[in-house]
Parts: structure tokens; sequence; C-alpha cells
């Protein structure tokens, strides 16, 4: 039995929720239980925004998180707000770009990714946060790159096509991202 | 099987509603159910249904009660301060027997509260909300398919016994996704002779009317009404046991906090402690036999709500007060972690007998 509690949180209009929904797809075409729970309300006008994912090989309990095993955070807030409930031996992502901050814990995984200057000089300015989803999917092998064609088709609305490339554009500069 | 799509609960409501045939949609916005008539406003024109923003909460709910009245099959959703202003229409749909469905995604309250799930409109739900004498069937989903496997027994039954049936979710579970499958809604056809359809000069006149100024005439249809709630509490009961065997302690937690209290038990399992959870799915009718029965097996209770404790009292008139029963509770639109609901149950296994 595997259980994979993953929250992501920066600001409304990063696509924070949009990344949530990628793990969640990719998971379910995995046959796995999933479950999505976003914040919702005045915080997403321009606040902060967060997203709780669990993937599972059972049904999920609770969906709220409050102990992650993987963070993704795309804002400095997030990160003060975060860092310490994240699991010992857990992963935790950082977008350093956006964040000059280093993450004090010695008893977790930390990455940190130019992930908003990466997609700047990649033309995909909007995708920073596919580049992170694309750092997490290489560091957790029971996620694997494979089908993540097939998750971001699920996703982009069919009048949208043109997108689903970029997207795949980004996930694979995360995969690749040496750091 | 049916493809597993990923699907917010509040959208999983709309769109089973639909599949049970429903094609008249009233309603006011308000967070945190505003998907659903978001998702009927898209569809409902497509498919010759109806979708009608009205100016108010009160104008929709009086659009269910005529649109119920002659027969169709209506729903209108809202959230807590909304439901408190549809009350006076849910009473006039009550004293007129007509079947209607009504969606409460709670957030916190008293007043305009907050936008944050709560549980807190549980007395409203099942002890009336409106004035006289009344019950609605009320159903606590606790996950996105339950949203959906419930919409569609709720139209069902609301048509069966001429009531309202009322969903009780929260503002998680309306948000949150998770996958869903739709199976063949299976559609129960009621015959409705009292509709108001047209006579065609074949038949005499029907009347939907709440107003009886003849109290012994009022009286009778309240014993009639009364009756027919019987029949309701005796066959419609649903609720959930889980991990109850040998179980000392008993977890009682509805929708979301059952999601909760579901990790609180294992957990306490796992650490030697026999818990176990009865998770109601009808609140109303409440499911009396099995918490009577659990208090002959365990030393004691847990109500985990999201509200200062209201379901905790018909745990105690269900089991005629023989166990104590504790409140494990967050109110105001905050959750209860696991860890609270297990320090709750720790409590529990250590008093008692």
């Amino acid at each position: 039995m595997k259980t994979t509690q993953i929250l992501i949180a920066g600001f409304g209009g990063q696509g924070i929720l949009f990344a949530g929904k990628f793990l969640a797809y990719k998971g379910l075409l995995e046959d796995l239980q999933v479950s999505w729970l976003p914040s919702y309300g005045p915080e997403m006008r321009g606040g902060t925004a967060n997203c709780s994912v669990i993937l599972s090989d059972d049904p999920v309990g609770s969906p709220i998180i409050t102990d992650p095993d993987v963070l993704i955070v795309m804002n400095l807030p997030s990160l003060q707000k975060y860092a310490d409930t994240v699991v010992p031996g857990g992963q935790i992502y950082v977008d350093s770009t956006l964040i000059s901050e280093k993450v004090v814990r010695d008893d977790v995984q930390v990455f940190y990714i130019p992930a908003t200057q990466m997609a700047g000089d990649a033309g995909v300015s909007t995708l920073a946060n596919m580049i992170m989803m694309g750092c997490v999917l290489k560091n957790n092998p029971e996620l694997s790159f494979d089908g993540t064609e097939e998750t971001v088709k699920k996703l982009v609305p069919p009048k949208k096509a043109a997108l689903v490339d970029l997207n795949l554009k980004a996930l694979e500069l995360g995969r690749d991202y040496a750091g | 099987m049916a493809e597993r799509i990923l699907m917010k609960g509040n959208e999983a409501i709309a769109e089973a509603a639909i599949r049970a045939g429903c094609r008249h949609y009233f309603g006011y916005p308000i967070t945190p159910q505003t998907e659903i008539a978001a998702y009927m406003a898209k569809k409902m024109p497509k498919i010759g249904g109806v979708f009608l923003q009205a100016e108010s909460e009160i104008a929709s709910i009086n659009m269910v009660y005529g649109a119920a009245a002659a027969g169709m099959r209506v729903m209108t959703s809202s959230s807590s301060p909304g439901i408190s202003l549809k009350s006076e229409g849910l009473s006039y749909i009550a004293g007129s027997d007509v079947p209607a469905f009504v969606v409460n995604v709670q957030r916190g309250g008293p007043g305009l509260g907050g936008i944050q799930p709560s549980q807190s409109d549980y007395f409203q739900a099942t002890k009336g909300g409106g004035h006289g004498d009344y019950h609605m069937i009320v159903l606590a989903p606790a996950s996105v398919q339950e949203m959906a496997s419930l919409t569609i027994k709720g139209f069902n039954l609301a048509d069966k016994y001429r009531m309202t049936a009322m969903i009780l979710a929260d503002g998680t579970i309306g948000q949150m996704m998770e996958p869903i499958s739709f199976e063949d809604a299976e559609i129960e056809n009621y015959e409705k002779p009292w509709a108001l359809t047209g006579t065609k000069m074949e038949r005499t006149h029907n009347i939907v009317n709440s107003l009886y100024l003849k109290p012994d005439e009022l009286e009778r249809t309240n014993f009639e009404r009364f009756a027919r709630y019987k029949t309701i509490e005796e066959n419609e009961v649903l609720y959930e046991e889980y991990m109850m065997d040998g179980a000392e302690v008993c977890v009682v937690a509805f929708g979301i906090a059952a999601r909760v209290a579901k990790n609180a038990v294992a957990a306490a399992r796992s650490e030697g402690i026999q818990a176990g959870l009865i998770r109601p799915i009808t609140l109303w009718p409440f499911p009396k036999a099995p918490l009577r029965r659990a208090a002959g097996q365990v030393k004691a209770f847990v109500s985990v709500e999201l509200s200062m404790g209201q379901m905790i009292e018909d745990i105690r008139l269900a089991t005629e007060c023989t166990r104590p029963v504790s409140l494990c509770n967050r109110t105001g639109g905050m959750i209860p972690s696991p860890g609270q609901v297990l320090e709750s149950i720790r409590e529990a296994a250590k008093g008692g007998n």
C-alpha cells in the first residue's frame, strides 16, 4: 500500500490548481485512487492558492493534507508556511527564480528549480508550473514520465490543442533540468 | 464499468440530476456551490431544459414549488444562508406534498458566516428549518461518487414519497475532484395523478395547496404525512459501517467528517485501540437501529462534527444515553484533523466502564 500526499502552493494565476489537476489525471490514468482539493474563495483572486492531491493504491480517506510527502512551492509565503509540515524523508520543490530563501531542514530532499526563469527563456512563460511538475515526475518513479502526453491531452480542452505541445515542452524541461 | 472521469462534487450533482431526468433548475449563486448553477447554465439549454437564475433565493424556491406542482423533476441548490431564505418555500412544499430536490453545500455560520466548509445546518436540515410539522429526506454524501449516486436516489425518493429530498454536503465535498463513473441512472417513474397538468376537460381540477382553515382537516393531513414518514423511517435508512468488528469505541460521522474519521479509526486500530465508524448516509431518517445495536457492543461513542455538536443529540437519543457520547469538533469553516479525532478516540477508549 502506497499513498502520496502532494501539496502545491503559490500565487493565484501561477497555474497551481492546473498543476494539481495534471497530477490527479496522471494518477487516474495509472488506475490509482485520486483526490484533488483546491483552496477556494478570496485567495484565488490574487492571493495565495494551494491545492492538495492524494494518489493512493487504496481508497483515499481524508482529502485534506496536513503533512505532505511532497511540497511544491512557487512563492515565499508558501515555503514559509508549509516547509515545516513536510514529513521527514519527504521532498520539497522550490521555484528558485521567485524564492531566494533556502530550506533549512536537513531531513528532507530539496530541489531548487529556476522554473520561472526557464519558462521565460524557453518562450513558455506561463508554464513554470509544468516545469516544476516535470521535475516532480522525474523524482517520483511511481508516477513515471510515461503517459504524460495522454494526460496533458485530457487536461487541455480541444479548442486549445496548440497548448498540448507547449505543456509537454515545459514538462520535458523540468525532467531534464540537472540543477 | 463506465469510464472513470475526474469531476468536482458540485458538477457531479448537476450531471447526475440531468441523468435523473431533471430538466428544471432554479437558483441563485452563492459560494461554495456555484459550479452546480454554472453547469446547469451550460447544459440545460442544449437538452431542452430550463436554467433560470432567479432574482433571489425566495423566488427560486417558489419556482421549484411551481414546477414540482406541475409534476416536473425540479431542483434548486444553495449554501447555508441561501437555504435559510428558502426555508419558507420548503415548508410550503412539505405542506403541499409535492416532490422537490434541494442541495445545501454548507458553509460556516450563523449569519452570513464564511465560505469554508461546515456541517452546522444539521439541525436545520433534519429538524425542519421551515415552520410546521414536517421532515425532509436528508442525504449526506462523503465522496464525489456519492454526490452523484445520492442525487439520483434523492430524485427517486422525492417522487416516491412526494416530499423534498435534500443533499446536505459541505464546501469540501463540493469543491474537491475525485474519479467518478456514471453508471446508467436507475430512474424510478412514479405516476403523478395529483399534478397540475391541465384537465383537458377530461377530469376534475387538481389543487396543490398548503392552506387548510379547518383544523381537523389540517390535522388529518399531518397524520397522513407522518404515517408516510414512518414508512420512510422503516425502509429508507442508509448507513455505512467501517471496522465495527469487535469495536469498543464507535465514531459517528457523516460527510467530510467521516472521511477524516476513517483515517483516525485506521490509525487507532494500528495502535491497538478497537475503534470503528458508523457513517450515517441518511441523516433523516437517522440510522437509529445500528447505533442502538452498537451501544450493546461498544463502551463509548465519539461524534465528529463540523459544528458545535448537533448530530450528537440524535446519537444520544438513538442510544438512549446508555453509553457516553463525546464530541470531537471544529466549526466556523475549520475541519478536525485525523490527529484530533485520534486523540478523542484514545480518550473515549480510556473512559467508560
